[in-house]
């Protein structure tokens, strides 16, 4: 039962998370780490303003 | 919706070819017939009982059971048959993941970001506005609609860009049906933007004017947002969550706070006259438009999300705990002889009209070929992503018309019908509302709006006072009692302002870059989107184009709302025919054609209820229907020096002509824009269709997906041991 829960919780931190973007930099981490390893990352500073930037020029239209 | 088939898939993930049809077992066989049985007699229940109400709950019962029936069956059918999706095809998220715009995204999330970018505040206008035909003719066009039409159209527009790397609609017009067809999109993107717009910010202004306690909450909001957005930038990069708890928190202090202030010696700087705040939001669009985004955009954009979802899982659960029964009538006169108060029209084309998100919406057709097909990660995800989330949508619209079909009938035309024909007492109103055949009297009245801690209920129009009272009565009834009404009513007008001003915000910075990228094609720089003077001038262009709609709104005393929904909702379906008309095109070339009914049905209705609907806009002898004919009346009386009702003096006769006029000659163009789309597009049809030649493909090259993932809500035990073969995780 207990158990239970704890997945059921850890499930909607991982969806809330996932869906809010913050999830975001540590798949960017994952992918760094494998397409060019041994380089620095972005700090989390840098890449949430790149992220931002971004969002910046691809403006999502929210419908009605 | 979690109606996924509890029986096993009929093909493994990685079989090529698509199945033969479903695998009969009894299980499911008794699983769907008891479905269908329970849905089947809700439906009953609706239709059987005339002049006795019925528990809001049979209504709830039978969306639930069209959607699950329809999304197992039809949308499979769609999926496997017309679409054809191939698993064993990698889409463009993982062909062309960059980690950016395009990457392979998990499914569920994407459900997330599609229903929060499609569902607004539309689903929830439209049905209370047109549940002045009673409930059950907005009920039926909700529920089939959206099974028939508008989740179709969502999910093949998906797929179809899909298939094209994630093109926009507008430039999959021009690729199939040819640049005539491609420019009537763009105008009509651009025109449908502009007047939605205006008509959500109308709504908005609606709500908050003379209502100290929701123009000092929403007012809040923007120093809440810029807070979290200084917070995430400087203080805590990235903590969304973290920021987005702690803003939620300050927005309910804003609402509790918002009761103080109306008792406060504050209240009269915060009692705006419409007026007031159509130039408060016309400042607000501009700053919000030329910002940087991270500052007010974005933090607004995740506040209003968390609300949404919230306030949506709040109210639905307030509806099944609280079963509430129906008040208004299942069908009205004015159904039949079209001269209700909210807007005029009949039922055919107008119901159709009014309610267009939550049963077929164009405007989803951007989405659905904006960023959602950059991010799928299987093709047979379109059906939970295109088709489900559209049917989530629609079930919000069915909670939307029963919030406002459990108030007092008395009530919701004392709320809704036009300044100009209830006056401003309770007594006036409590008579006009008896001339319209209802009753409710002026205590009733005056008692319904101290309950929620307003000055005044009278023509509160625009469907959101009227959404918040229904769902006040509904959550008291749940949590809290009497007590906590006024707060449960701020809380609904805050919600729905809030995440109005964010498509307000949103809608204004799509405008401009369309625009800036049109002008680049003149004058280069414009297309640097941060090139200043083009970003000031645009965003000038795109605020001045829907705040002179609303200021004209505002004004026009026969009733912004009466005047201007009926626009938007033809701009809307104008939006889905051009939609409906690529996806049967598209249909058609890729070797389809004889599943082209599948969007052709839906469109040929879309187009006939468009078109009819723009007849009587434009050719009406009946001055509350046609725009022509409401000029011609007011402007002879003009020059007779007269003043018609609801006018009150000749100003106010001027408005009514130049406002009728500019309405008119916006229904023609809309009108043309159809034909001139549907016209060029039966081209090419036939030209398709009697071609000797192969046609050429504007798919994307096919290469083979590695992907291993579930194409629906719940992963099947099959999909389960694929994944497990292939080391992927859910």
């Amino acid at each position: 039962m207990i158990a239970a829960l704890r997945r059921a919780g850890s499930g909607v931190l991982w969806y809330l998370r996932e869906v809010s973007g913050e999830a975001d930099y540590d798949r960017y981490l994952a992918r760094h780490e494998r397409e060019h390893p041994g380089t620095p990352p972005l700090t989390r500073r840098e890449f949430e303003k790149r992220r931002m930037d971004r969002a910046q020029e691809h403006p999502q239209s929210r419908c009605c | 919706m979690s109606t996924e088939t509890p029986e096993a898939p009929d093909s493994p993930p990685h079989s090529p070819a698509p199945d033969r049809g479903s695998r009969f077992t009894v299980r499911s066989a008794l699983i769907w017939g008891a479905v269908a049985v329970v849905g089947a007699v809700a439906w009953g229940v609706i239709a059987l009982s005339r002049g006795e109400s019925i528990s809001a709950i049979w209504l709830v019962v039978a969306a639930l059971g069209s959607y699950a029936i329809a999304y197992r069956f039809y949308a499979r059918f769609i999926a496997k048959k017309v679409l054809e999706v191939d698993d064993t095809r990698a889409t463009p998220a993982e062909r062309l993941d960059n980690g950016t715009d395009f990457q392979p995204m998990d499914r569920r999330v994407l459900f997330g970001h599609h229903f929060a970018a499609i569902a607004g505040a539309g689903p929830l206008v439209g049905p209370v506005l047109a549940a002045q035909m009673g409930y059950l003719p907005g009920t039926i066009w909700i529920i089939v609609g959206v099974i028939f039409a508008g989740a179709v159209q969502d999910m093949v527009v998906l797929f179809f860009s899909m298939r094209r790397d994630g093109r926009s609609l507008g430039q999959m017009a021009r690729d199939e049906i040819g640049p005539v067809g491609g420019v009537a999109a763009l105008i009509g993107v651009f025109a449908i933007m502009i007047i939605l717009l205006a008509v959500l910010a109308l709504v908005v202004v609606n709500a908050l004017a003379k209502s100290p306690w929701g123009t000092f909450s929403i007012a809040m909001t923007i120093p809440i947002a810029v807070f979290m957005g200084f917070y995430l930038r400087m203080i805590r990069p990235g903590r969304v969550m973290e920021t987005s708890v702690i803003g939620v928190a300050l927005l309910l202090l804003a609402i509790v706070a918002g009761g103080w202030v109306q008792e406060s010696s504050w209240a009269p700087a915060f009692t705006l006259s419409p007026q007031a705040l159509v130039i408060a939001l016309v400042i607000y669009g501009f700053a919000a438009s030329v910002l940087p985004v991270w500052m007010l955009l974005a933090p607004r954009d995740y506040l209003s999300t968390f609300m949404k979802v919230g306030t949506i899982v709040l109210l639905a659960l307030g509806v099944i705990l609280s079963a509430p029964m129906m008040q208004a009538p299942a069908v009205t006169e004015f159904a039949i002889n079209g001269n209700g108060p909210v807007f005029a029209g009949s039922l055919f084309p107008f119901v159709f009209i009014t309610i267009a998100c939550g049963a077929l919406s164009g405007f989803h057709a951007l989405i659905a070929s904006g960023t959602t097909p950059k991010l799928i990660q299987k093709e047979s995800q379109v059906r939970m992503i295109g088709y489900g989330a559209m049917l989530t949508e629609s079930f919000v619209a069915v909670m939307a018309l029963i919030a406002a079909s459990i108030l007092d009938p008395g009530l919701y035309y004392a709320m809704n019908a036009p300044a100009g024909l209830l006056g401003t007492t309770v007594e006036s109103a409590s008579e006009a509302v008896n001339n319209l055949g209802f009753a409710i009297t002026p205590e009733a009245l005056a008692g319904a709006a101290a309950a929620v801690q307003e000055s005044t209920l009278i023509a509160r129009t625009g469907g959101a006072p009227t959404l918040a009272v229904g769902m006040s009565e509904i959550f008291a009834g749940v949590f809290g009692g009497a007590a906590l009404k006024a707060f449960w009513y701020h809380f609904a007008i805050m919600f729905e302002a809030l995440f109005i001003l964010t498509t307000v915000d949103a809608g204004t910075r799509v405008g401009r870059y369309m625009l800036q990228d049109t002008l680049g094609n003149v004058h280069k720089p414009f297309r640097d989107v941060n090139w200043k003077p083009g970003l000031w001038i645009t965003s000038a262009v795109v605020v001045g184009a829907w705040g002179y709609f609303l200021w004209a709104g505002v004004n026009d005393p026969l009733g912004g709302i009466n005047q201007l929904f009926p626009l938007f909702g033809i701009a809307n379906q104008l939006l889905a025919a051009i939609a409906l008309t690529v996806c049967t095109t598209l249909l058609i070339k890729t070797g389809r054609a004889r599943y082209a009914w599948v969007t052709a049905v839906p469109l040929a209705w879309d187009v006939a209820v468009t078109l009819t609907a723009s007849w009587q806009k434009v050719f009406s002898s009946d001055p509350t229907l046609g725009f022509f004919a409401q000029r011609a009346r007011y402007s002879a009386a003009l020059e007779r020096g007269e003043v018609l009702a609801p006018a009150k003096d000749l100003d106010q006769m001027g408005t009514v002509v130049v406002n009728s006029t500019v309405d008119g000659v916006l229904s023609i163009v809309f009108a043309l824009l159809v034909i001139i789309v549907v016209v060029n597009a039966m081209f090419v049809w036939y030209r398709a269709l009697t071609s000797t030649e192969p046609l050429g493909s504007s798919e994307a090259p096919a290469v083979e997906s590695k992907i291993v993932a579930p194409a629906g809500l719940i992963a099947t035990p099959a999909e389960k041991r694929a994944m497990a073969e292939a080391g992927s995780r859910e």
